[in-house]
């Protein structure tokens, strides 16, 4: 199965992979694992593709650097953080609270 | 995944889901009326609510007047919140229909239940493999380490370029790694927020993480050329 078959299954709710009567031995090609790596990051890979995954990893020196920089990508995405919340928003906030317990008190 | 110091996070450190014993505490306090208690909600969850409401709405003042209507609209849900989903999770449920509410007053419409026009887009340039022969699916131009990563990554620079990236994105991909890799939020709070399925949440994230990484791949080919 190609990555894109994969995708269009994936994309209509089907499992990634699909169970076959004979195990698939072919090795992934760099082309597949790419399309693959939010998969095998997020644990979603079934045991057989996860060793596929890894076995290929052993031997490619490429897809090493492309995993790196995709776990290098998630940690600076997720350095973009937010400005500390400005205080007069904050009271407006509040400002909803002590209405509301007003409100409930009576 | 490695754990990141969410530094700089306002207020109390609650869990970044809240357990549930975390939430029953909370929960109860609010209906008490424990200002305190808001306070840190609000501390926790304003920046969260704020990113989401703005990928729905395009005016900034709309979007805290929907993350304003959101806290009101806990405060007067509260007695009826069952303890089924997280509180954090119920939270953003309210602001995505209050945000959606708003977005139709602005006249667009976010829609979630496809993949966009790239939805099947190579992660990688198909350039950058063999394309015939016994090599064919290897790397022709293969992606290199990037030189301390740890440091630059970190750079102002490197933020923007980020940040660039993720606004380019088609909006569903966007809300995905906005609640995925920035809120840092479970894959199950993010389906259950943006009623989509776990399988077209990773093959939303995985577009719009392969998307920043070329983004970042670029330019650090570009500063290391120039340097």
């Amino acid at each position: 199965m190609t990555w894109r078959d994969r995708l269009g299954r994936i994309a209509r709710g089907q499992p990634g992979h699909v169970a076959r009567a004979e195990p698939d031995r072919a090795e992934l090609t760099c082309q597949e694992l790419v399309e693959l790596v939010s998969d095998y990051l997020e644990g979603a890979l079934s045991s057989d593709d996860q060793h596929r995954f890894e076995a290929h990893l052993e031997g490619c020196d490429g897809c090493r650097a492309y995993l790196e920089q995709m776990r290098a990508t998630i940690l600076a995405v997720r350095g973009v953080t937010d400005a500390d919340l400005d205080p007069a928003m904050r009271e407006r906030f509040m400002d909803s609270f002590r209405d509301w317990r007003s409100l409930r008190d009576v | 995944m490695v754990p990141v110091d969410r530094a700089g996070s306002p207020g109390p450190a609650l869990p970044a889901e809240g357990g549930p014993t975390d939430d029953a505490g909370l929960v109860e306090a609010l209906r008490k009326g424990d200002e305190a208690a808001y306070r840190a909600l609000v501390d926790r969850h304003t920046a969260t609510l704020l990113r989401l409401a703005s990928m729905y709405v395009s005016n900034p003042e709309v979007a805290a007047d929907v993350v304003q209507e959101t806290w009101i609209g806990v405060l007067q849900g509260i007695d009826r919140f069952e303890g089924r989903s997280s509180l954090k999770t119920w939270i953003c449920r309210i602001l995505v229909n209050k945000a959606k509410t708003a977005a139709q007053h602005e006249g667009r419409t976010v829609t979630l239940s496809d993949l966009g026009d790239d939805g099947l887009a190579p992660a990688v340039d198909p350039e950058r493999f063999h394309d015939q022969g016994p090599r064919r699916g290897q790397w022709s131009n293969p992606p290199r380490e990037w030189d301390r990563p740890e440091e630059r990554l970190l750079s102002k620079e490197t933020r923007a370029v980020v940040e660039r990236a993720i606004a380019e994105l088609p909006t569903n991909q966007r809300l995905t790694i906005t609640m995925r890799d920035i809120e840092d939020l479970s894959a199950a709070h993010t389906c259950s927020v943006l009623g989509i399925g776990d399988g077209h949440q990773r093959v939303l994230l995985h577009r719009a993480r392969t998307h920043v990484r070329a983004a970042l791949e670029a330019y650090f080919s570009d500063v290391t050329e120039t340097a």
